[in-house]
């Protein structure tokens, strides 16, 4: 049953599913976060092993993997959280080991999984800690935070002063977000940003973090062991395994053309719902209303199953004749 | 209702004194734990730096709070002497562990998540320290300095005993001359200041989250306090005075010299047990002391004459049972074989060895009975048995050896000793309830302790020596069917002291001299 309104859940959140959502458009996407056979050793525990990557300016890149992947070790190394062992990690070109870890750490956004948000500083002292180091005067300070806290969904009035402890765990995660985006940083390192919320918060806040301009030209890299999210908010997908990279790339590919039978395997239980996800209602519909034609065929599905529940939505369809449908497109896709 | 109301009227009359002992105990306390915070604060943070260092820096912190107090304050003399330094150091390293360990605990606790994304965000560990652990850990922290506040207020009473002031003063005072008054005047503001303290911190601790800078509030809060210490003024006599708690309080100690003598010279109130090397060093000109006291051959010391006779003779002698003394005639005559051999500074030389030598009593006791002549290879037993009793000190064993070798060369009699019956009760009631025939005992405490009749009696017995003799002796046959024997020679009693070179040197033997001397 919870499974149930948890999809339906992150069904009626959803927004459309498309490719490359989160990145401008760019003509000549430059790399911005470049790792060059990086690994990492905890005395005689490799949990990194060589890896190699690069994340294009504007690019949100996923690090997917269970724990103890070393997943979070690779992001924790772009910030000097953790130092890597050998190999080397540029920004910008610019050779991480080369800038004081302290400066560096100013320029990129940290978003964590349980927040990390100092209990003793109201909201607008929390958001204010990145700027304050940096030196901004107050009144820009106060100004940005009111704006983040507007684009947030957050009343600034109501919230600038509250405490953490007074507020939920979504509004901590969004306060969170706000305090990583205060000096708009290029670039934004992602912990498991929304793995300790319930799944209802966890769809509202991951369409926000969509919706959401600040993030657009953001160079994002984000640890997650969940697959929806991945495939939802990724550009490129990394997936990694006891430490090394078994695949990288678009998020279709990993269902179009998986490297491997651990990438296949990985993906497998949650493969049929992905391609439903992956696949669009206009696609094996082309007669599809307008208003429906930016559904997936598993958003369209689901709302067909709940016809009757909910009388206020207007659309209709038949699920048998949908997955006749899907079934044909996919046959006809591979063959 | 009748204590509470002479209680009030105690304080009352005692105000002065009260505010300068409450004030001294105010100082001592937070002087103390200001340093403590100074010092122990930084420790803490360094050993949750690092961790390797945590278990020496506790642990030793640790072995320190065990010290006991008032050995502490002993250690503290030799290297700084009596007064308030010793006692604000060993306040200061009793304030420590508590301060430290929570430090430590406080930062340790701090979420590390927290910790985590303050680094991340770009913090220096400077700024973490300062914005987020300390913040953080304040609580904590403070508790540590709550509980810190607490054992200085309670251990600070023990500074009376090394000349530091504080309410310890009438606590002793009052101990020693069983004065209930007198230590409630001391113990009830002393467990008001813990309240206090512990409540006004409790405050601060809440203050928190408010985000009051307590530090700002603290510091300055506690230098405040600090200051109410007055180091005792230079001013006043040119010599200085350290005396018992009890001797204080006696009519026959400070009371006496000051009325009868007329002695008027700057005290401090220091314990027994380190009055002797404070004064050796120089820490003190004047102590109060016992006259046959092995300390005083020891540290050079030198007794002052009672020209005035303001201290009752404690001339010591064998007490026997009638029953026992009926039963063995001969044991008289060789008990008093001894009487007249042992003067005071006989005496004094023999508790120095061991007491300080640490030679044993029989050793000792064998020893002079053979250079005087007076010792026997002990004689076969054929008679009855003769028990022998002691107090729990060394003059007391020495003396019950000395008897006892002289019994078994002189008597065919079994000698049984029953050494350490505690004090002057003990032994007396092992007397009187026949388990022991004899034990050695001092005139004045037959007098004082035993007999204890009417201060005006009691006045005019102690002028003279031989007074207090007849009376105890002629009292202890009616009441008790006990026996004095001849006094052995020497009077252990009060005495004045001084080291004998700085006596010599102002011409001071007695204490009219020293009355003259300080006016």
């Amino acid at each position: 049953m919870s499974d149930i309104i948890y999809d339906f859940h992150r069904l009626f959140g959803r927004r459309t599913y498309k490719p490359c959502l989160l990145s401008a458009t760019i003509l000549l996407p430059s790399t911005m976060i470049r790792l060059e056979n990086v690994s990492k050793t905890f005395g005689s525990d490799t949990v990194v092993k060589n890896i190699s990557l690069e994340i294009a300016e504007g690019e949100t890149m996923v690090l997917l993997g269970t724990s103890g992947c070393g997943k979070t070790t690779t992001l924790r190394m772009i910030n000097r959280l953790i130092e890597a062992s050998s190999g080397q990690i540029f920004i910008h070109g610019q050779n991480i080991l080369d800038q004081n870890p302290e400066i560096l750490r100013r320029g990129i956004g940290y978003v964590l999984q349980n927040t990390g948000l100092f209990p003793h500083y109201t909201v607008a002292e929390n958001i204010a800690i990145v700027p304050k180091l940096l030196g901004w005067d107050s009144e820009k300070i106060n100004k940005r935070s009111g704006e983040l806290l507007e684009k947030l969904h957050l009343k600034p009035g109501e919230f600038l002063n509250k405490y953490p402890s007074e507020l939920s765990g979504g509004q901590q995660q969004r306060i969170g977000l706000a305090r990583a985006l205060a000096a708009d940083p290029p670039v934004l390192l992602m912990d498991e940003p929304f793995g300790a919320l319930d799944p209802i918060t966890r769809n509202k806040i991951q369409k926000d973090f969509k919706d959401l301009d600040e993030l657009k030209n953001k160079t994002i890299v984000m640890v997650t062991h969940d697959v929806y999210e991945a495939f939802e908010l990724a550009d490129k997908i990394c997936l990694m395994d006891k430490g090394e990279i078994k695949q990288q790339g678009a998020p279709e590919e990993f269902l179009s053309n998986p490297a491997s039978h651990f990438v296949s395997s990985f993906l497998k239980e949650q493969r049929l719902q992905l391609e439903l996800q992956n696949t669009m209602l206009s696609a094996i519909d082309p007669g599809v209303m307008s208003s429906d034609s930016n559904l997936n065929v598993w958003e369209a599905l689901n709302i067909s199953l709940k016809k009757g529940h909910k009388p206020e939505e207007s659309a209709d369809f038949e699920t048998a004749e949908l997955i006749k449908n899907f079934i044909r497109h996919k046959t006809g896709n591979n063959g | 209702m009748a204590e509470q109301q002479s209680l009030l009227s105690f304080m009352a009359e005692q105000s002065g004194k009260l505010t300068e002992q409450t004030l001294a105990h105010i100082g001592l306390t937070f002087t103390s734990l200001f340093i403590s915070v100074l010092i122990g604060l930084p420790l803490g943070i360094l050993i949750s730096r690092k961790k390797n260092l945590a278990g020496i820096v506790l642990g030793f912190a640790g072995i320190l709070q065990t010290i006991p107090s008032i050995a502490l304050l002993g250690f503290m003399i030799p290297l700084l002497g009596i007064g308030p330094k010793p006692a604000i150091f060993a306040l200061f390293l009793y304030a420590l562990l508590p301060i430290i360990r929570n430090t430590f605990t406080g930062i340790n606790e701090v979420d590390p998540v927290v910790k985590e994304s303050a680094k991340g965000m770009g913090m220096s560990d400077w700024q973490i320290l300062r914005r987020v652990e300390l913040p953080l850990a304040m609580p904590v922290l403070l508790a540590g300095i709550r509980t810190a506040t607490v054992i200085n207020v309670g251990v600070a009473t023990l500074a009376a005993y090394i000349a530091a002031g504080g309410l310890g003063e009438f606590i002793f005072g009052g101990i020693a001359l069983n004065n209930t008054n007198m230590i409630l005047a001391g113990a009830v503001p002393a467990a008001l200041l813990a309240i206090l303290f512990d409540f006004i911190l409790s405050r601060l601790q809440k203050l928190n989250l408010k985000k009051v800078k307590i530090a700002l509030i603290l510091f300055p809060l506690t230098l405040i306090l600090s200051s109410f210490y007055l180091i005792p003024s230079a001013l006043g006599s040119k010599l200085l005075a350290g005396f018992t708690p009890e001797f204080m309080g006696r009519s026959d100690g400070y009371l006496g010299l000051k009325k009868v003598y007329g002695l008027n010279i700057r005290t401090v109130v220091i314990s027994d047990a380190v009055m002797y090397k404070a004064a050796q060093q120089k820490q003190l000109d004047v102590i109060s002391g016992y006259s046959t006291d092995g300390r005083l051959k020891a540290y050079d010391l030198v007794v002052l004459e009672d020209d005035k006779h303001i201290f009752p003779p404690y001339y010591a002698a064998p007490v026997i049972r009638d029953d026992a003394l009926k039963k063995y005639p001969e044991v008289e005559r060789t008990l008093n074989i001894l009487s007249g051999k042992i003067n005071d500074s006989v005496m004094t030389s023999l508790n120095y060895r061991v007491d300080f030598l640490h030679e044993t009593p029989e050793k000792v006791a064998k020893d002079f009975l053979v250079k005087n002549g007076l010792y026997k290879d002990p004689r076969p037993v054929t008679g009855g048995t003769i028990r022998l009793g002691s107090k729990i000190f060394g003059e007391q064993y020495i003396l019950t050896n000395m008897y006892s070798m002289l019994l078994k060369g002189n008597t065919n009699l079994e000698v049984e000793t029953k050494t350490g019956l505690g004090g002057t009760k003990i032994c007396f009631d092992a007397l009187t309830n026949n388990q022991i025939d004899i034990y050695p005992e001092y005139t004045g405490t037959g007098l004082l302790v035993i007999l204890q009749p009417e201060e005006k009696l009691v006045q005019k017995l102690t002028l003279s020596k031989e007074a207090v003799y007849n009376f105890v002796q002629s009292e202890f046959e009616k009441r008790y069917q006990v026996s004095w024997l001849k006094p052995i020679g020497f009077n252990n009693t009060y005495a004045l002291m001084m080291r004998k070179k700085q006596s010599s040197q102002i011409g001071v033997k007695t204490i009219s001299q020293l009355k003259n001397y300080i006016r």
